[in-house]
């Protein structure tokens, strides 16, 4: 029980199947309640795919889990609908300081750029987005969700899964077109599969202390590297929702967990840091060990794994649920079409080529802040305090203090989903790259970001001076786009003026659209619906726009 | 003049993040010690240092960061 927040607990509906001798097939299964699969549940059903989202819980994440969302990640719950809720009640920052025994050495701003909606990052306790998603989730009609359902067996099929689920009231079969696996680290799926998962685990272990506490500490990440209270050991503080504050203990792997987590060995380690004087509350003691890992591929013929099941990283970096919740960005518009019946099943290839080089991406980062945080040896440690102590004079050494690389997207630049650029550009919005936003007006109406005007289906942007100066020839072009087997629904930046043939118009108010995406008159870009590049040119070209919208959709010949 | 400014590259290999040519050095400079004893981590220092210094050749910049290598470790 804790004092900031009520677990809610969620009640088992007995499902009609336990009363039908037929097994009942339905579209889509997600198991998984967690945050990647409620993600996963809701890309899906805002798509108008019915879902079923099994559980076997009835609850949120228990105790202090995920603390940090990323930019990226918010931009793609803006999409799901509970962004703003997590920036209301989360605490934003940018800035993290890190700290070597009593000296600061190091100063990292997340968003340097001005101009952009969602902050680098935002701390709330894993149970709030969980809440959240799930309000969200039973918003949606199309989302069958079903706690106390715990799948025991699976059976992949040609063109069916059959998943057998336990529940308090009896067992049932279900059987699917597309199961997607979200069911966390230990994936029972995964194992009923017989699939392997490899990397590898750290030899050491973490206190996570959640407090309760009023101070008026800014809104910042504090890491430290062997401070006075806690010698020889790192310590990282973190504000969250309700005055709770999350500190990371590193233990070293000898440290005894069953001891260090009763109250009379936390508290004093608290104290120490805190001082004395300071009035806390304990709210949750854990300790945790850690590891980097993931399946060699994420789809197995219709079982599709994502989060957690599919990969796993240090916490050092906020890359697990970050990053889950981007797979699902991924995945979620890919089987669409392919369930439509627009892209072969081979797209759906594309999201394991693109999640697993982004898990890769996320295991090399999160290893070498790993690496850096807890050295194993005495080469580690001399070279490793040998960077603490020239970062105090040197800018270069700042650079290679790692206290952790915060999430960040992935630029898909080897997809095979891309077409290479045939003009020149400037700037990093290349084939495969996320979006970066900019504010804009919408004369229109929506949103004055750009991105929230993408992420549904495709898009066509193109820039002009004056939207009403499109000409008539482009017009009809951008027209036909739209009827297209795959739409793609066209989209005007430009200073000012309105598109004829009521096409979508933005204006570009400061500029900052040109700027990122080195816009000049006639520039195309071709997105995704997951909001990365995925073509462009300096002039609208049907033909080419048709060749790059059937490679970015699965089909290239 | 001693750069001593961040000045990791990876030529021809196009980042999108800051920190990733300098982690990968960082990275390749942890993974040459292992599995080596002290004496063996010691050598590969040492050769490592002589390699890089006569990349940089310029004998007064060596003085420099020799110089600046041992300033705060010798109390100075
Ligand atoms: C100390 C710590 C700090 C972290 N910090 C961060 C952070 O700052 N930022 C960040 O992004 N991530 C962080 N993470 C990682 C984050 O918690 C996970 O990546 C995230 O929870 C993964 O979500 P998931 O939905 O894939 O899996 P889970 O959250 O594990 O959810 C899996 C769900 O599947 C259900 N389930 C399991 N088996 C079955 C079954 N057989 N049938 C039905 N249901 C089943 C479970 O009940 C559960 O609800 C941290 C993790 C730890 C441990």
């Amino acid at each position: 029980m804790l004092k900031t927040y009520q677990y809610p607990k969620f009640p088992f509906v007995r499902p009609a199947e336990l009363d039908s001798p037929q097994t009942r097939h339905v579209p889509v299964i997600v198991v998984g309640a967690g945050p990647v699969g409620l993600s996963a549940a809701i890309d899906l059903a805002q798509r108008n795919i019915p879902v079923v989202l099994l559980d076997e819980d009835d609850t949120v994440s228990i105790g202090s889990r995920g603390v940090c969302y990323a930019k990226r990640a918010l931009e793609i719950l803006d999409r799901y609908g509970v962004g703003e809720r997590v920036v209301q009640k989360g605490v934003s920052w940018n800035v993290g300081r890190t700290f070597f025994r009593d000296e600061e050495v190091f100063r990292f701003n997340l968003v340097p750029e001005p101009d952009l909606h969602r902050p680098g990052m935002v701390n709330l306790q894993q149970y709030y987005l969980e809440e959240y998603l799930i309000d969200r989730a039973r918003e949606l009609p199309n989302i069958d969700l079903r706690w106390k359902n715990a799948v025991i067996g699976v059976t992949p099929g040609e063109d069916a899964v059959t998943v057998r689920v336990e529940t308090p009231a009896g067992a049932y079969a279900l059987s699917c077109d597309w199961l997607i696996a979200a069911d966390g680290a230990r994936s029972p799926i995964r194992r009923m599969l017989g699939l392997d998962i490899e990397g590898k685990i750290f030899m050491d272990r973490f206190l996570i202390a959640d407090v309760v506490m009023k101070a008026d500490f800014p809104p910042e990440r504090w890491f430290w590297f062997d401070p006075p209270f806690h010698p020889g050991q790192s310590v990282l503080l973190h504000r969250q929702a309700d005055d709770v504050w999350r500190i990371d203990f590193q233990l070293g792997w000898d440290a005894d967990p069953e001891e260090e987590k009763k109250p009379e060995r936390v508290i004093p380690r608290i104290r120490a840091m805190l001082g004395d004087d300071r009035e806390f509350e304990l709210e949750w003691v854990s300790v945790y060990t850690f590891q980097c890992r993931r399946m060699k591929r994420f789809t197995h013929g219709r079982v599709l794994f994502v989060g957690d099941a599919a990969h796993q990283v240090s916490p050092f970096g906020a890359r697990g649920a970050n990053s889950g919740i981007q797979d699902v960005d991924n995945l979620g518009w890919k089987l669409e079409l392919v369930m439509q019946g627009k892209a072969p099943s081979a797209l759906l290839d594309s999201y394991s080529d693109e999640r697993t080089y982004a898990a890769d991406e996320n295991i090399r980062n999160s290893t070498r802040s790993t690496d850096f945080i807890t050295p194993k040896g005495n080469v580690s440690k001399t070279f490793r305090n040998a960077v603490l102590g020239l970062a105090r004079h040197y800018p270069f050494a700042r650079g290679l203090v790692n206290s952790g690389r915060l999430s960040v997207p992935s630029f898909y630049v080897d997809s095979p989903l891309n077409t290479p650029d045939t003009d020149a550009f400037a700037g990093r919005m290349v084939p495969g790259a996320p979006m970066d936003d900019a504010p804009v007006a919408a004369p229109a109406g929506g949103a004055p970001w750009l991105l929230p005007h993408f992420g549904q289906g495709f898009r066509l942007m193109i820039a002009l001076d004056d939207a009403a100066a499109l000409d008539a020839a482009t017009a009809e072009g951008l027209a036909a786009l739209g009827r297209g087997a795959v739409p793609v629904e066209p989209i005007v930046v430009a200073r000012e003026g309105s598109a004829p043939g009521g096409i979508e118009t933005l204006h570009d108010v400061k500029g900052r659209v040109r700027e990122r995406y080195d816009l000049q008159p006639g520039t195309v870009y071709l997105i995704r619906p997951d909001q990365h590049v995925a073509a462009r040119w300096r002039r609208f070209d049907p033909a080419a726009i048709e060749a790059a919208l059937r490679r970015a959709s699965g089909q290239r010949a | 003049m001693l750069t001593l400014e961040y000045h990791f590259n990876e030529p021809h290999t196009r980042t999108f993040y800051g920190y990733e040519p300098g982690d990968a050095f960082y990275e390749a400079l942890i993974e040459a010690h292992r599995d080596l004893d002290e004496e063996q981590s010691a050598l590969v220092n040492a050769r490592l240092i002589l390699l890089l210094a006569n990349h940089i050749g310029d004998v007064g910049l060596l003085r420099e960061a020799i110089r600046l290598a041992r300033e705060d470790v010798v109390g100075g």
